[in-house]
């Protein structure tokens, strides 16, 4: 049973923290079920499950901690667990920048776990490949996929009473697929809480139509061009100048948020004034986690206990808040904030189809490949489009166009904004496609 | 693709990459089940899976340890232990792969797992297109491989360790760091590997890598720089951090390049002298250099541009929803006359060459580990695969590169060692430095990308150095060169000869869903390639 309660997590914390005679104790209570089918060269490859039940239990002996987990859960073994957490604590090294742990939170209820998801069994996941293996089959075109879900809980508690529980279930899906000659090839990508919310069948057929239409792609000239990035593109990038929002890196001179003189940019109007970037954990399309650093996609592992709450990032165009650790905050008096879990682009209300129906000439971005940072000092990043690139004329979609590499930062990406659609869920985050002047790509790739 | 390249931004370890449970260091040197107790927990899922009905069953029984140190300035941020055990077992049964894994290693557990595998054989098979073809691999009987090394870095005491980084730490900040942050990676895998073909293989291996990044900064001018180890992830213990002068090679401006020992505190103060530097280095101009690489920057080259195209699984579309497919397709190997580089080009795969990551007496489906060539005097003549491929490039015998990062993941084709011959002809870095008129020398892993059919890529590196008419005549900063991957390889014009031969190594190289991380060396001696497309990546915003 890998899901428990809230009241069955409750009292195997509470149990362990019985057992501590450290100076102060956290303990992580985490378990999931999760499965996964991934097929290739129409042909499912591999499949499986796995059970996970987990427990870490921190001690701490002045500004000295350490870590054990164990994953049996009777009385002897919980309490040889905290022993051992306690001897790891008094061998370990002093960390000059431990800050004494919480006491109780209030937390928000994000709704994120979903029963049918919790459900999902060896027949769904091999029914949810056939359905995309299927029709690519029928069409001669050759599917490669991947579907992975889990369901599972996170509890938190310590010994100056926090006590925090959040129940969640996800499904990630995506799908490859490529035509049998290699010419074309098309992708899709979903991720849901709620596995109602995702048609396998549907995504693959977006893939099956770029796979097919991005068959014998013309070369442009690498440059400068408008384009238009879907949120599968956009995010990447989005999400590499996220990761950089940490207010620490800024203050010590060392960040694209740190400005000559040694003061940040806080406050700065760094973007074009439609930019809103947020988190908010109760947002129904994106439910996220209640604490910060819960193994989000910003915040690693572990927990600090401090409560998700909704936030701004960046405003109208300029940086409002900064994320830092507690040791940071209290150092340096900055806004105690954690990493949000996910983030979300405000959009506009063109739908994708209406923006290349509003585009003169233009490039349509499906995705983006093996993107890596060039110049942290701007946030430079380099990469690739990949399965479906597409040349826009007066509206429509004009022919298939040869992939780029790109030379570009988000930052200046940002402020040559065009337009914004629909804000989509992709990868735990809400984004919007997004138009995008002058952006630059400065070569071409024969990669299909 | 590369998980991990920790730079001062990413001082904590990418999450995901601890496996296991995290145990005290003490525990680390507990003595795992000894080889007969391993045979007989082996025996008891070979025969549960046969009399299940499975034509070919193996066994991994695995005990993986891992130690990871993070420090930053004068500060120890962690140090974590982890260990995880237990056994995986592999079946073909109605011609079908299956796979199941469990951490219960009593008699029960075991049998239960493998007849899971059966069954999960027996279900996929009803939608398989593809009956498994395995090549045959006679029984090695019972047999033990160890990694050489004269000090196991786990019987190394943490406090001599963290001490070393304070020192590394220390170095860097007195001469000049703003900011340094330091890490060791120590892996210890116990792999006992039993098949149905008369194996019994127990397997101890080490892998090590020290590394840093330190940063310079200039407030006043709203500027800093970094300058990452130039170290290099080994197959060997803690010998790896003697930093004997007799591996040093030394380079023009005070560059020292390290073959087989590493002298950590020695590059940490180069490393904080360099960083300063590159603030005031000059922006590149973009245009068309003759690049001389060293081996510490062309590995990764080689890793994107040969080692990863070369997969027969990536070949075949196997990747093809992730990691993607390959250029070089079977047509192009099977002509026999695909350039893929100039003459100087001969690359081999390898699982032989002591101290790199790849060394193994076996992979992780019971093949001897063997050398053979993927490219001979330019020509693309072979690939890399594993026992159910290797019938579709013609061979009777896998090449070993089948590897698992747990015993709870599936094994796979997985990269070997892949490495450019040294150059026979006499030549030193200096000797070729002199034949440069418009050049830049390029060291260290810096900023890495390529396309999803290893056709275009763009490389940076930790150290740029202007060569104007065969001298070095400064610091260069915001270079990145671009290009094709067959393009690139034909114009490899000369390479320095063995003593300037090293290798370079990745320690967390991912592939596959859900992802598996492995390690790989790639081994060269400096060398020149001619007329690259040089870019500028220097921005303002």
């Amino acid at each position: 049973m890998a899901t428990l309660s809230k009241a069955e997590a409750k009292k195997i914390i509470d149990k362990v923290l019985s057992y501590s005679k450290a100076d102060e104790a956290s303990v992580g209570l985490g378990g999931n079920r999760t499965g996964n089918i991934r097929y290739a060269r129409n042909s499912v490859t591999t499949s499986g499950e796995t059970n996970n039940l987990s427990l870490a239990i921190t001690s701490v002996f002045g500004k000295k901690s350490g870590t054990a987990t164990i994953n049996e859960f009777d009385d002897a073994s919980l309490e040889k667990t905290v022993r051992r957490a306690e001897e790891i604590a008094q061998l370990a090294p002093e960390n000059p920048e431990y800050v004494p742990m919480l006491g109780p939170q209030k937390y928000l209820e994000p709704k994120s776990y979903v029963e049918a998801t919790a459900k999902i069994d060896p027949d769904y996941r091999a029914q949810a490949a056939l359905d995309s293996l299927d029709p690519c089959r029928k069409k001669n075109l050759v599917a490669a996929g991947y579907l992975e879900d889990s369901a599972g809980f996170s509890a938190i508690g310590n010994s100056r009473g926090l006590f925090g529980y959040n129940p969640s279930t996800s499904v990630d899906f995506s799908i490859t697929v490529r035509t049998a000659d290699g010419l074309g090839s098309g992708y899709a990508i979903r991720d849901v809480n709620d596995v109602t919310k995702l048609s396998t069948k549907n995504a693959t057929e977006i893939a099956m139509q770029k796979a097919l239409a991005s068959v014998n792609a013309r070369a442009l000239e690498p440059g400068k061009y408008t384009v238009i990035l879907e949120p599968a593109a956009a995010v990447d990038l989005l999400e590499n100048m996220m990761r950089n929002f940490d207010s620490r890196s800024a203050d010590e001179g060392r960040s694209f948020l740190s400005k000559k003189g040694g003061e940040t940019r806080l406050g700065e109007k760094l973007f074009d004034e439609r930019v809103n970037i947020y988190s908010d954990p109760m947002n129904l399309e994106i439910p996220g986690s209640p604490y910060g650093g819960g193994g989000g996609r910003f915040g690693g592992g572990g927990s600090d206990g401090r409560p998700q709450t909704k936030m701004s990032w960046i405003e109208n165009g300029a940086v409002k808040n900064m994320y830092a650790s507690r040791y940071w905050s209290q150092t340096k008096g900055v806004a105690d904030i954690p990493p949000p879990s996910g983030f979300i682009m405000a959009g506009g209300t063109e739908s994708l189809a209406e923006m290349i129906k509003n585009t003169e000439k233009g490039i349509l971005v499906t995705r983006f490949w093996y993107i890596r940072a060039v110049d942290p000092q701007t946030l430079l990043y380099t990469g690739l489009t990949r399965d479906g690139t597409f040349y826009i004329e007066n509206g429509v979609i004009k022919y298939p166009v040869k992939n780029f590499r790109f030379n570009e930062s988000p930052v200046i990406m940002l402020n040559n904004l065009e337009a914004m659609g629909v804000p989509q869920r992709i990868g735990g985050n809400l984004i919007p496609p997004l138009k995008i002047r002058d952006f630059t790509f400065s070569s071409l790739s024969d990669a299909v | 693709m590369q998980l991990s390249g920790l730079t001062a931004g990413a001082a904590m370890l990418p999450f995901g990459l601890v496996m296991g449970r995290e145990v005290d260091a003490a525990q680390l040197l507990e003595p795992a089940a000894d080889a007969a107790a391993k045979k007989k927990m082996a025996d008891i899922a070979l025969n549960a899976a046969r009399s299940k009905g499975a034509t070919y069953t193996d066994v991994r029984i695995g005990r993986y340890l891992q130690q990871f140190l993070f420090t930053r300035e004068m500060k120890v941020q962690n140090v974590t232990n982890a260990e995880s055990y237990g056994i995986g077992v592999r079946v073909i049964a109605n011609g079908t792969w299956g796979f199941s894994a469990t951490s219960d290693v009593t008699p029960d557990g075991i049998a239960k797992c493998a007849e899971t595998a059966v069954a999960i054989a027996k279900a996929n098979s009803k939608i398989q297109t593809e009956p498994v073809i395995l090549a045959a691999q006679k029984g090695v009987g019972e047999v033990a491989w160890k990694t050489p090394l004269t000090k196991n870095a786990f019987e190394i005491p943490v406090k001599e360790k963290i001490d070393l980084l304070m020192k590394v730490n220390g170095a860097a900040m007195q001469n000049g760091a703003g900011f340094v942050t330091s890490n060791l990676f120590f892996v210890n895998e116990q792999k006992y590997f039993a098949s149905t073909d008369g194996s019994y293989i127990d397997q101890d291996i080490h892998r090590i890598w020290p590394t840093f990044t330190v940063t310079a900064i200039d407030k006043a001018a709203g500027k800093f720089k970094t300058r990452d180890a130039i170290s290099s992830p080994m197959g060997m213990g803690y010998e790896y951090l003697d930093g004997l002068a007799s591996e040093k090679i030394p380079g023009p401006n005070g560059l020292v390049g390290y073959r087989n020992s590493y002298d950590m505190v020695e590059d940490a103060t180069n490393a904080a002298k360099q960083a300063k530097e590159k603030i005031g280095a000059k922006s590149v101009t973009a245009g068309k250099y003759d690049l001389v690489l060293d081996p510490n920057h062309l590995g990764l080259t080689i890793h994107e541009s040969v080692g990863h195209p070369l997969e027969l699984d990536r070949v075949l579309g196997y990747e093809a929803n992730y990691a993607g497919t390959s250029f070089a397709t079977l047509d192009k190997w099977k002509a026999g006359d695909f350039n893929y580089g100039s003459k100087e080009v001969t690359i081999v795969a390898d699982r032989l060459q002591p101290h790199t990551l790849g060394k193994v007496g076996y992979d992780d489906e019971g093949v001897p580990s063997k050398e053979w060539n993927l490219i001979k005097d330019g020509v693309l003549v072979n690939y890399q695969a594993i026992r159910d491929q290797v019938h579709i490039i013609g061979e009777k015998e896998s090449q070993g590169c089948c590897y698992a990062d747990s015993w709870d993941s599936v094994q796979f084709q997985r990269m070997p060692n892949v490495s450019l011959k040294a150059g026979t002809e006499k030549r030193s870095v200096m000797d070729m430095i002199k034949g440069v008129d418009k050049g830049i020398y390029i060291i260290g892993r810096g900023s890495y990308s390529i396309d999803q059919q290893r056709y275009n890529f763009q490389f940076g590196g930790q150290l740029f150095y202007e060569i104007k008419n065969g001298e070095i005549v400064g610091m260069l900063d915001d270079v990145a060169y671009q290009s094709n991957t067959q393009e690139f390889w034909n114009s490899c014009a000369q390479r320095c000869d063995q003593d300037d031969y090293r290798t370079f190594g990745s320690f967390f190289d991912g592939k596959g869903q859900p992802s598996q991380v492995s390690a790989v060396s790639h081994g060269s001696a400096t060398t020149r390639f001619n007329g690259v497309n040089v870019i500028n990546t220097g921005r303002k915003i």
